[in-house]
């Protein structure tokens, strides 16, 4: 790792993550992450072939529920506090093709 | 009745039918009233909620009946904590207008125990700072000198008790979010074993760090709403199973035979002078009380840093894919469902999110992963590891919480300034540890440092202990 990441690349990360950047956003978001990769890049000072990587402080595997219906959320509650709802379900414009 | 500072007497006095919940809950209005257009420790209040409960309360007492060990107490909540029917906005126009269909299991607990909570804290959008500068809804200033931040993210809870608005908060700690701006406003501030307290209902920034702790003006207090608000929960699936011992019959033990150890990565470079001096005497007061004090090297530690601003971003790149516009909070719309999600996310998030939704985003895509992911996770396992080793001859460890006092706002305009705050209090995280930041005298400015107590993975009553040995020692010094 260089420690490095160029201005076309985090152009290409920001679409990955749906995020648009004017021309002035993309420059300074390059700069500081240019400044924290470096930060990061510290960590090739250690040698960890041998080290196993850790997910979380406290492994627990296969938690389970009984299989028994429980009440869940209420649907009309839920779908009051969407940006658009209808029929019971949320609504969105079309995945494929636009909106006329 | 009973001042708003601490919240095991003001329960007592509403027990005892002495005060009323009603009155407290006033009481603690009219703190809020008065001076939170200058703190802004809040962003919303939740006073018909408050009402209902403070009458509950009040009721049970005129009932006869025991109530629980927070009957009455007045209790603010990090806005990232969900309330049902109340706004939860995570500092974010994303959220804004949002109003949760179910309550976090914390609010459940401390509602059963008798709390009221009077409002939502300010914080930094989703959690991410260190001075709650970086909120959609302005900054919150320290309530002991109002030129300065709380730190943060959990600063708006943190100034809610040091304001003395409220005798408890809860905060939420991804990387020392309560630990610091506990130091910086001179309050307590406890970050749990990692699974200690659910996180259901918690909004999450990084699944494999965050954690509920609770802000007080004494340990004692902050023990009593950790043995309220911890234990397992089956709606968290990483939750710990097993039963946890309580603190608070074991608070007043001592540290008579202890064995302590000061982090000397944690000692050095970058940590002001009169930091390091308070704790130093941090130290010699608990060897004052019986423990034993000695140095201990956790190499690893300096690293720790580096590795927290890999992982958290990871975890939150993925975490907050869900705001798309689709199920909640706010939309921009769009000709199709793609350019709706990136409409609305490029309005909705503020540039810190989106820096570290980017940064998370490359760390985990194809080619990276190992290099940046992937390394992190081993350092995690390194930490962890050293301090296995350094607990097989120390019972705790004490550190710093923050290496600095309260700055002024708007002084670290620089995210890798902001960053280094974290660097005493990540290591915790990393590796799932309970620590705890306990007000420790004033550095040269005359604002509060406060020294933090590391413990092993579930000895919280130990941890609890030392700090209670500490408060003491602080009250005598000069």
């Amino acid at each position: 790792m260089s420690g490095e990441i160029s201005r076309d690349e985090v152009a290409h990360v920001a679409s990955l993550a749906r995020l648009r950047l004017t021309d002035d956003e993309l420059t300074t978001f390059t700069d500081q992450l240019c400044v924290v990769l470096e930060t990061a890049a510290q960590l090739n000072a250690l040698d960890l072939d041998d080290v196993e990587p850790m997910a979380q402080p406290y492994p627990l595997s296969n938690v389970l529920r009984p299989d028994v219906v429980v009440e869940s959320l209420d649907r009309d509650e839920v779908l009051s506090q969407a940006p658009a709802a209808e029929d019971g379900r949320f609504r969105v414009p079309p995945a494929l093709g636009e909106a006329p | 009745m009973t001042g708003l500072r601490s919240a095991a007497s003001l329960a007592a006095s509403i027990q005892s039918g002495d005060t009323s919940a009603a009155d407290a809950l006033a009481a603690s209005q009219a703190a809020i009233a008065a001076r939170d257009d200058e703190v802004r420790a809040f962003l919303h209040l939740t006073d018909e909620r408050a009402a209902e409960q403070a009458a509950a309360v009040d009721a049970a007492v005129t009932a006869g009946e025991t109530v629980g060990p927070l009957a009455g107490v007045p209790i603010a909540l990090k806005d990232n904590m969900c309330t049902r029917g109340a706004p939860t906005t995570c500092s974010s126009k994303i959220l804004e207008g949002w109003h949760p269909p179910y309550d976090a299991t914390v609010v459940e607990r401390l509602e059963a125990a008798g709390a009221v909570v009077v409002g939502k804290t300010n914080l930094d959008e989703f959690a991410m700072g260190s001075s709650t500068e970086n909120s959609a809804y302005g900054a919150t200033r320290n309530p002991l000198d109002t030129t300065r931040v709380p730190g943060g993210s959990s600063g708006g809870s943190a100034a809610a008790v040091a304001a003395e608005y409220v005798p408890l908060s809860l905060g939420s700690d991804t990387g020392g979010s309560i630990r610091q701006p506990a130091s910086l406003c001179g309050v307590v501030g406890v970050k749990p074993t990692y699974g200690a307290v659910s996180r259901y209902g918690l909004i999450a920034f990084a699944s494999s760090l965050d954690q509920i702790g609770p802000f007080a003006h004494t340990v004692g207090d902050a023990a009593i709403c950790f043995d309220v608000i911890s234990g397992h929960d089956p709606l968290d699936a990483t939750s710990i199973p097993e039963a946890l011992t309580p603190t608070v019959p074991t608070l007043d033990d001592g540290v008579e035979g202890l064995r302590i150890g000061i982090v000397s990565e944690l000692m050095g470079e970058g940590i002001d002078a009169d930091v390091l001096r308070r704790t130093e005497e941090a130290a010699e007061a608990l060897a004052a009380a019986g423990a034993t004090v000695d140095t201990v090297s956790v190499p690893a530690t300096i690293y720790g840093l580096a590795a927290y601003y890999l992982i958290a971003p990871a975890e939150a790149s993925s975490n907050l894919a869900r705001y798309d516009g689709v199920r909640y909070g706010q939309r921009v719309d769009g000709a199709n469902v793609a350019t709706m999600n990136t409409n609305t996310r490029s309005a909705g998030f503020g540039d810190e999110v989106k820096r570290r939704i980017m940064l998370g985003t490359y760390a985990l895509s194809s080619g990276y992963y190992d290099a940046y992911y992937g390394k992190a996770q081993r350092v995690r396992t390194l930490i962890s590891d050293e301090f296995a080793a350094a607990y097989e001859n120390f019972d705790l460890l004490l550190s710093p919480t923050s290496p600095s006092t309260a700055f002024e706002l708007g002084a670290k305009s620089d995210p890798m300034a902001l960053y280094m705050c974290d660097v005493c209090t990540i290591p915790s995280n990393l590796a799932g540890h309970p620590s705890i930041s306990v007000p420790f005298g004033t550095g040269d400015d005359g604002l509060p440092v406060g020294v933090q107590v590391l413990a092993p993975m579930l000895q919280e009553p130990l941890m609890f202990r030392a700090a209670q040995a500490l408060e003491t020692a602080a009250g005598g010094l000069a």
